[in-house]
């Protein structure tokens, strides 16, 4: 049961992120492909937002892995 | 089976100072900064010249440069020269910490001492399992004696020597506690006491009192959302590289290894440019 606990926490935790940085990255994609000369703005912004739809993921992660080690 | 697997959330103390608790993480986080303090001493006691310039001032010089550049395009020139050595520092040390974590060795090295039954801190696989046998062996009441002379080798503990201290959640808490302190000092130097007009706005209506609520909630929130990104990644990141390492030991953890790498130099650099992104919105003045 434990274990079923901690497999929903990080499979459902992660499917908000995994959209969220797909969508991230095509829109990042689409501006440099628009507008290549700002690539390099584009992409220091784009692994920043990045970050932070992956940190969601990361907080689903250590719930799960304090639910599994703790 | 399960005992060469050995995964701890919390850091563990490898020596006791007084009564102070020196955990494997904080010793790393240490020896990182005596090594980098070293190197700094070594290489800037060699002549530094400016006509011929060596592969590793030239490797350096890249660095710092592409530092202040990225501190220059967020703060403008006169800002980022305050900010520099800030942001600088943040994006060195964690950087090197959360490689310092890859090296193999780290969380590897240890000591082990025998368990006192009773006080089991650190979760191992292996622990769970021997206290479930000693359970039933209890209930049954027979042959507990036995079982623990014929594992006493499970009986002992296994310490890390080694742990990167962004891999400790006490190390990340306080390097969110800086930046985000850092965050109001910045404020308060650049706008003057104007600056917690942002939290506590009394005179514009009950809107903005509101929202000056929201600014304190989400300071506090900004040390948590930090704190757990870089500690989650970190530790994410090794316990990914200890299972694959224990599935498969040979060359399936090296692609991994290479992943480790790009994200501890990535979530050093979303620490280090979030750090300056908020210290920056905090210099500036509201109502324009």
């Amino acid at each position: 049961m434990d274990n079923l606990a901690v497999s929903l926490a990080i499979g459902i935790g992660s499917i908000g992120p995994a959209l969220a940085i797909g969508m991230i990255a095509s829109k990042g994609l689409e501006a440099i492909g628009r507008n290549p000369e700002a690539s390099s703005k584009v992409q220091t912004n784009m692994i920043l937002g990045l970050a932070f739809a992956e940190a969601i993921a990361i907080y689903a992660l250590v719930v799960a892995l304090i639910l599994k080690f703790v | 089976m399960a005992a060469d697997l050995h995964i701890s959330i919390s850091a563990e103390t490898i020596a006791n100072v007084a009564g102070f608790e020196i955990s494997n993480s904080m010793f790393t986080g240490s020896l990182v900064t005596i090594l980098i303090f070293i190197f700094i001493a070594y290489f800037t006691s060699q002549k530094l010249q400016k006509k011929k310039i060596g592969i590793v001032q030239n490797i350096i010089e890249i660095f710092v440069e592409s530092i202040f550049n990225l501190c220059n395009d967020i703060a403008g020139n006169k800002r980022a020269r305050d900010f520099f050595p800030l942001i600088a520092t943040f994006l060195i040390f964690i950087l090197f910490n959360n490689w310092f974590g890859l090296i193999p060795g780290v969380g590897t090295i240890g000591i082990t001492h025998p368990l006192e039954i009773g006080t089991t801190q650190t979760v191992h696989a292996a622990e769970e399992e021997v206290d479930h046998e000693e359970e039933i062996g209890n209930l049954y009441g027979v042959a507990e004696i036995e079982e623990t002379a014929d594992d006493g080798e499970e009986h002992t503990e296994f310490i890390p020597l080694l742990r990167a201290a962004t891999a400790d959640l006490n190390g990340t808490i306080a390097l969110a506690l800086i930046s985000m302190i850092l965050v109001q000092v910045y404020g308060v130097k650049y706008q003057g006491a104007k600056y917690f007009t942002k939290f506590f706005n009394f005179k514009d209506g009950p809107i903005f009192t509101f929202v000056g609520f929201i600014e304190i909630v989400s300071d506090l929130s900004k040390i948590i959302s930090f704190a757990f990104r870089l500690f989650g990644n970190i530790f994410a990141g090794e316990v990914l590289l200890a299972v694959i390492a224990f599935l498969v030991p040979v060359l399936a953890p090296i692609p991994f290894l290479g992943l480790e790498i790009f994200v501890g130099f990535v979530q050093a650099l979303v620490f280090a440019m979030l750090s300056l992104v908020f210290i920056n919105m905090a210099t500036e003045s509201h109502d324009h």
